[in-house]
This record gives C-alpha cells, structure tokens and sequence, in this order.
C-alpha cells in the first residue's frame, strides 16, 4: 500500500489527537504543526513505525514570523521517507522569551550542527544538545543575527554609505 | 544563429622570440670586467623575477587563482614556480576571496609572520572592499587590517586580470628603493595599522 | 623566558601536562581547500580526537536573500558550491518555477541537463584531482585543469562568464545556444573521453594511491544515513540515492544512467565513485545533445518558457526599447510580488542533495530562504571518519569529502 499523505495524518491524529495541527498539503508535501514539547515524541513515532519509515532528516532551520506574539520562532524539520521516497515538513513554535525545543540530535547524529546553526542564528535553545554554541558567527557576537529586527548590514562600518543606497 | 567571428581569423605563425622576452639590464656604468648599478635596481631586478607568493585562497578567487597556477594560464613563468604556505619563506601574500570578521585575525597574524620585505596582493571585489557581501559578517576589505599594494578587481578576476596584478606588483618590487621599509612613512604606515 | 604573543586559539587547562599534542590544522591550510579549522588531538601520529570550527567564510546568504528579489539571489547561489556553480543557479531556478508553477519545455530542460552535467564534472574533477594532490601526485590536476577550461569556455558561450556564473533565468536560458557553443560542446566530448581514461589509469590502479586511500576514512552505510549524508559520501558507502532519479527535476527521467555505489564508504570509493559519475555525466550529455539536435525549425528555437512576470526581456530590445528596458527594471527589482507558498525543491549538486526551503508572504523578497547545504551536514561527521586513524589519512579524508568552504558556511 502507497504511503500516501492521508494516511500518515492519519496515524498522527490517531497517536497524539490535538498536538498536531494545521494539516496541510503544498505542492505535494504534506505540512503540519506540532506541539512545541512534542516534538521528539513526532520525530520518534515517524522514525520507529514500520508504515511510516521516516528514517532520514533531510533539513532542520529555523524561521522567524515577527507578528505572531508569543510564537515569533519555528523549528521546521523536513523528513524523508527514502524507501517510499515521500517528504514531510512540520513546525514547532516557540516564543522568544522562552526559545526552549527539546533535541533531535540523539535520534539524528544530522540535527547536530543543524540546531547549532538555528541556536547561532535565532537564538533557540534546544534542551539536550551535548555543544550548544555558535557554530558559523563569531563566538564572541551577543545578537541573533537573523531575527528579523537585526539589520543586514553591519551599522559600524564607515566606508559605505546607507544614503546612496536608500537605508539612510 | 552563430556570430560572425571577427577577432584573430587569420592567426599569425608564433615566432619563438615572441615568447621568450630577455629581461632589460638596469642603466649602470659598465667597463671592462666591473658593471656599476644602484642596488636597488638590482635587488628589485632579482626579486622581481622571483617572487615567491603565499595563496591565501578563501573562496571562488581561489579556484580562478588554481586555474591562473594552471597551463593554461602559468604564473610559474613569473617566476613563482613555487608557492608557499608558511608566511616565513614568502614575499608576497595573494589574498583571494572574502575574509570575514571571524578570519580577520587569522589574516593578520599570517601578515605578522611574514619577513620584510612583503608586499599584499588583494584579489577580487571581497578582498579589496567586501564585494557584493555589504553583511554584518564580512570584513569590509581587508585594507582595514593590513596595508595592501596592489588591488585586483572582478568577482572574480579572469586569470589574465590576476596576471596583470601580478605584473604590477613586480613592477612595485623592482622599483622599491632599499631604505623605503626603513622610512618614517613606511614607519608610519605600520603604525596606522597598529603594526609595530 | 619570551613572551606568549597573543594566540587566536586559546590553549585550554592542563594542555601542557597532557600525553597527547594538540595540533592545529587550518584555518589556512595548503592545497587551497577553503578555510575550516580542526583542532586535533595527536597520540604520536595517530589522532584521538579532533573537533572542526567552522564559519570562517561565513557570508550570511540566508539573511542576504531576505533582502533581494529573485533574480538578485541568483548570484549568491553561485558563491555556495563555486567549483559547480550552473548547478546552484539552475537548483534555485527550478525552485522558483515550483514556487510560481512554471512548466519549461523539452529543449530548455534538455540544454539545462548538458550545462548541469558539465558543471558536475568539473566539479569531481577539481575534488579528484586534489585528491591526487594530497596523496602527493601533482600532475593529475595539472592536466585535468586544462580541461576545465574547456568547460569554462562551453560555459562562458552561453552566460559571459567562467566561474560564477549567474547562468540561465526563471523558465530557460537567456539566449539560444549558439553554433559556436555547440562546436565547443563537441570538441570538449571528442577530447575528454582520452583525457579522462588517462586520469584513471593514472590512480585507479596504483598501489600507492590505493594504499593510501583504501581504508581510510570508512564509513557504514547507517552511520551516513543517519548523519544525512547524501551524494557521492553516501553512494561511496553503499546507499543508492540519487535525488536526479528519486525525484526526477528538468526531465532526467528521460535519461538512460547508472548510479554508481562503493562498498566500505572510504576515500578510494569515493574517488571511484566520483569517477565513475564522471563517466556517466558524459554519457548524459551526450543523449541530451542528440536529444537537442533532433529539434528541427521554430522548435530548436525555444529556450525558455512563456512566463513574462519572471522572464526578462531580451538584451537588444532592453538596450533599444523604453518599455523593454522598463520591464526588465522591475522584474530584477521585484516590483512583482511573488505568490505566496512554502516550497522546498532539491537538486542533485555535486557534493549531495542541495536543498532551497523558500517561504514567500506575497512580498518583493524572500521572507525566508534556506539552503540546506550538503558539505555543512557531512563535514558533522568528520571525527568519527578520522579518530583512531593516522594524521595523513585524514587529510586524504578531509579532501575526499570534497569539502567546498562556501557550501559550508553559507
């Protein structure tokens, strides 16, 4: 039997009921959202259940959505079934007083450097990872550079000037 | 639909004296069996011809950097044969591609380490004035923390771009007078940058 | 007694009672790899543990793509795997025409397929050749890198430019290929069977190479799986994944190829493996190149598809023509909004799955743009590749993972 996108909505209502949500299905892959302490829980019953095989994690990043008070940062993992060859994505939501998401890095040797790049860039703090510091910025930086009220540029430099580019 | 060709259609036989070119002796005072000359062109006469350059490659200046040490291309027939990696044995250091804030000291300690005479080559739009990366992780232009001689521009340069850079800095080092690294302005230069 | 300058590494506690050396190689290392950094743990010549710092060319893309509109992110892409940048361009190409529900035709997928293939193979030769060049055999690279000019050229007929290319738009090319870049196309598939073949023999068969490389830097078929390896890494460990015939992009699936896969996952598999790719590359363009030539009359004219929101005017009308000149303007400038979605597309690049997660709101920009880069999530590997082996076995690894520091750090 196919393993079609109905069916593992399926199985997810029926295991976790209302931890997972916002079932929806864009340009094929299917999407939804998960619980924010959950999430391991999803990834294991995607990785452990025979039907569902989602043994490969393809990307973990973050994202940043400014307007949504008390849910401004997402973890997206994307999983993929190799033998079946169907992809899933879901999000978890997290707030930015209290950027907490539990680890995927013993399940995923691959989510290692991966939460280390969003804690570098968000700011998230995922609760069990073995080297949780910045791995692509400076160490000794104090921002989270891609939060979406940080500006690109750096404002300290002299020899460009904002003006001619309309930043000014 | 092809274009006309229009440059090289009728190609020229390649005459051998085309491709060797005889270095000029410097103007010096000759008689029999003794050649007087200012040293300095004689030392930049031979240092010229031999330099021995440092690639500092970072990014995709770099592969255009191994196409210029390729055939095609030669820098080996400036007479950089032999491209080192210790900044202790090398005149010239080739910095190519971007440098960000993070490297920045690296870039530096590797100048420190370097004897005079040195000279810097800065490769590409990222090494000379950050290109098109204006972030807040790229330094912009590595002049900010070591003096620079010559400035390539191009993202990235074409091999013959690299050549002609190249071929500037010798005719820097041949004209380099022997006091110029012991000058107040060179002393002040050093300074400016913190450079003791 | 000196004084201790200033080091950038600080030395930690205990390190000058310890047994074992601490060495430091890179961030600026020989055989021009890119910059990353391991600090090793030596017990005589044998590495007990290492651990990688990266981020030294660190360019922030992804906070860079917030700010541009589509065809302005086409040259950061370049700059990711630059030893093969058309396949960058045309992966993030593909993915807007996901995003914005483009259909190309036949010829543009066939031409993108010659160019993606030609760029595949300059990069596993750069990777294979500098293999040679660790293991101390200079002369392959010398002579392949000849023929990397060739492509250069193939690729500079088309686009203007050799190394970053910024080749192609959204829906097909900017201009038809010329007979010029087909006469090119042929010389380089007349010359570079020979040369190739001769680069093998040179390291296939060699007992010093195989010495050096057979056994080092193993891994299983489990471990790679589980660290997201994909690519050549993954296929040299056993694992038949090829993401151009799991999810067939740009008509591959009209492509008659094998996929090659090595048994142990070490270094000489890998450089099997990515021979042996090469081998397979030229025989896809060479069926795509048939391919093309049997498009007689106004279809071997085609070369991009109808999209006139995304696809900018031709060069002589925007040079000659007001309102050419003005629409070319605000498509480069996003003046059109983009629909909104959430897409994730992903190309087989030369080092593994290359993944672009677009989010777009309806804006000018990207909200979010992620790349998700193969070398960054292989490269987590690394100690358990090298720990317990030799110090020059692991510089073999380091360079048989063909590991490209723009892809890396991003």
């Amino acid at each position: 039997m196919a393993l079609t996108n109905e069916h593992i909505q399926h199985r997810l209502t029926e295991k976790f009921g209302d931890l997972v949500s916002n079932f929806s299905v864009l340009y094929d892959m299917l999407n939804f959202e998960v619980s924010t302490d959950q999430n391991l829980k999803v990834l294991q019953f995607l990785y452990d259940e025979a039907d569902l095989n989602f043994q490969f994690l393809t990307d973990l990043c973050g994202v940043n959505f400014p307007d949504q008070i008390g849910r401004e940062l997402a973890v997206v993992y994307h999983l993929h079934n190799l033998q079946d060859n169907v992809r899933i994505r879901f999000k978890v939501f997290t707030s930015v007083a209290s950027p907490d998401v539990y680890t995927a890095s013993k399940l995923f040797s691959a989510a290692n450097w991966m939460e280390r790049e969003t804690y570098d860039f968000y700011g998230i703090n995922f609760i069990g990872h073995s080297n949780l510091k910045r791995i692509l910025n400076v160490d000794e930086m104090d921002y989270f550079p891609l939060r979406k009220e940080y500006p690109l540029e750096d404002q300290t430099r002299i020899d460009k000037d904002d003006q001619m580019f309309g930043r000014g | 639909m092809s274009r006309p060709v229009r440059f090289n259609t009728h190609p020229i036989e390649a005459k051998l004296s085309d491709a060797i070119s005889v270095a000029e002796a410097p103007d010096g005072y000759a008689g029999e069996g003794f050649f007087t000359a200012r040293l300095s062109d004689v030392v930049g006469l031979a240092r010229k011809n031999s330099l021995w350059p440092l690639p500092f490659a970072t990014s995709c200046c770099g592969i255009e950097f191994m196409a210029t040490m390729g055939s095609h291309y030669d820098l080996a027939r400036f007479g950089s044969e032999r491209v080192g990696f210790s900044p202790r044995q090398c005149d010239l250091l080739m910095v190519m591609g971007t440098i960000s804030k993070k490297m920045g000291p690296v870039l530096r300690q590797v100048y420190l380490q370097m004897a005079e005479p040195r000279w810097v080559l800065s490769v590409g739009a990222c090494a000379c004035s950050g290109g098109i990366f204006d972030t807040y992780s790229v330094l912009q232009g590595i002049d900010q923390i070591i003096p620079v001689d010559v400035y390539v521009p191009g993202c990235p340069p074409r091999p013959e771009a690299i050549l002609d850079g190249f071929m500037k800095i010798q005719e820097l080092v041949g004209q380099e007078s022997i006091r110029r690294r012991n000058s107040d302005q060179y002393k002040a230069l050093m300074n400016s940058y913190g450079i003791e | 007694m000196t004084e201790h300058h200033q080091h950038h590494i600080k030395l930690p506690e205990g390190s000058i009672e310890k047994q074992t050396t601490t060495l430091n190689v890179g961030p600026t290392h020989p055989a021009t790899h890119g910059v990353f950094q391991n600090i090793m743990e030596l017990d005589g010549e044998q590495i007990v543990s290492t651990e990688q710092t990266v981020g030294y060319i660190h360019r922030a893309f992804e906070k860079l793509a917030e700010r541009r509109p589509l065809y302005q992110v086409t040259p950061i892409t370049d700059r990711l795997n630059y030893c093969s940048s058309p396949l960058n361009n045309m992966g993030w190409h593909l993915t807007c025409e996901k995003l914005l529900g483009v259909k190309t035709p036949k010829r543009v997928d066939y031409l993108r397929i010659i160019i993606m293939e030609l760029a595949r193979i300059s990069d596993h030769l750069i990777c294979n050749s500098i293999v040679g060049v660790d293991t101390g055999a200079y002369t392959g690279f010398l002579y392949v890198m000849q023929y990397r000019e060739l492509i250069y050229e193939i690729y500079e007929e088309v686009c203007g430019s050799r190394l970053t290319t910024n080749i192609g738009r959204i829906g097909g090319f900017e201009r038809n290929f010329t007979n010029t870049a087909f006469t090119k196309l042929e010389k380089f598939l007349k010359e570079y069977p020979k040369v190739l073949k001769e680069f093998e023999s040179l390291f296939a068969r060699n007992r010093i190479f195989m010495e050096r490389t057979i056994g080092g830097g193993a891994i299983s078929a489990e471990r790679a799986l589980n660290y997201g390896f994909t690519g050549p890494n993954l296929r040299a460990a056993g694992v038949d994944y090829d993401v151009r015939v799991h999810s067939p992009y740009s008509s591959y699936e009209d492509f008659n190829f094998s996929i090659p896969v090595g048994k142990t996952g070490d270094n000489y598999d890998r450089f099997l493996v990515r021979n042996e790719e090469m081998w397979q590359s030229l025989s896809i363009i060479e069926q795509a190149y048939k391919k093309v030539q049997e498009f007689k009359g106004a279809d071997a004219e085609i070369f991009h598809a109808d999209v006139p929101e995304y696809y900018l005017p031709k060069k002589e009308d925007v040079y000659t023509k007001m309102e050419a000149l003005i629409w070319h303007f605000k498509i480069i400038m996003g003046e059109v909004d983009l629909p909104k979605g959430e897409v994730y597309h992903s190309i087989e690049a030369g080092n593994g799955e290359l993944g672009f997660y677009l989010i777009s709101d309806g804006g000018r920009t990207p909200f979010r743009l992620h790349f998700r880069r193969p070398c960054f999530i292989y490269y987590q590997a690394y100690p358990e590749l090298v720990t317990g082996g030799m110090l020059s076995d692991a510089i073999v690894t380091m360079s048989s993972l063909n590991l490209i520091a723009g892809e890396l750090d991003a």
